[in-house]
């Protein structure tokens, strides 16, 4: 397992094959989320950050065959159409990378200590919390 | 008995500091009890730590409720909800 929490950009295809290397693996599940439309900064609890994201991976792994699992999340200034974060899952069946995947990416965004604040024409302003995000990962729990 | 208090985002720049020491003041052994001790501060630490604002605390670097208890040498954080990914 790779959780990396850093300013730098990261390539999706270097990441996948990083994990794909054991010849048991037949599916690797990813996803890239991406600044929208505006410029933002992402500040973020260095130290909890890391093991928050670390203890989510390991509630994958306990639900789902996880052989390996990579998290990168960036902090810092943003532009429009950067990558953000990456979550890539590695499994012998598609099922488990999957939904592994997305069960990452839905507790990310309510128990990791990350926060934007965009910058638009009207000024800066963090961005609120939306209830969507704590009812995706909340029916994980049904 | 000491502890290190942070403030993350919006609550950061609304009190003008990322930590702090606070010297517990007795009777003031959970979190929910810190949140008030400093709310009592008045001027932004009531507005920042006023009862309708959604505040989510840390203690040790492990997300807790306010009735979380806490003790001379933790380490409390007071933050917004979290909008990462």
């Amino acid at each position: 397992m790779r959780v990396r929490v850093q300013k730098e950009d990261f390539d999706l295809s270097a990441e996948v094959r990083a994990i794909s290397g054991d010849s048991k693996v037949g599916a690797v599940a990813s996803f890239v989320g991406l600044v929208r439309d505006v410029r933002m900064t992402l500040e973020h609890y260095p130290g909890m950050t890391e093991s928050a994201i670390r203890k989510i991976v390991d509630q994958a792994g306990s639900r789902w065959q996880v052989m390996d699992c990579t998290v990168i999340h960036r902090y810092g200034d943003l532009l429009p159409n950067d990558q953000i974060v990456l979550v890539a899952v590695a499994s012998a069946h598609r099922g488990d990378a999957f939904a592994a995947c997305e069960f990452i990416m839905d507790y990310l965004k309510t128990q990791a200590p990350f926060w934007k604040k965009e910058y638009r024409a009207e000024g800066a302003s963090w961005v609120e919390a939306r209830a969507t995000d704590d009812q995706a990962a909340e029916r994980w729990k049904k | 008995m000491k502890v290190k208090v942070l403030f993350f985002a919006a609550l950061r720049e609304q009190l003008g500091k990322g930590s702090e020491e606070i010297d517990l003041p007795s009777g003031v052994t959970t979190v929910g009890g810190l949140r008030e001790h400093l709310r009592e501060r008045g001027g932004a630490w009531a507005a920042a730590f006023a009862a309708a604002r959604n505040v989510r605390a840390a203690v040790n670097q492990e997300m807790v409720q306010l009735a979380a208890p806490i003790t001379g040498g933790d380490e409390v954080a007071f933050f917004p909800p979290v909008t990462g990914g």
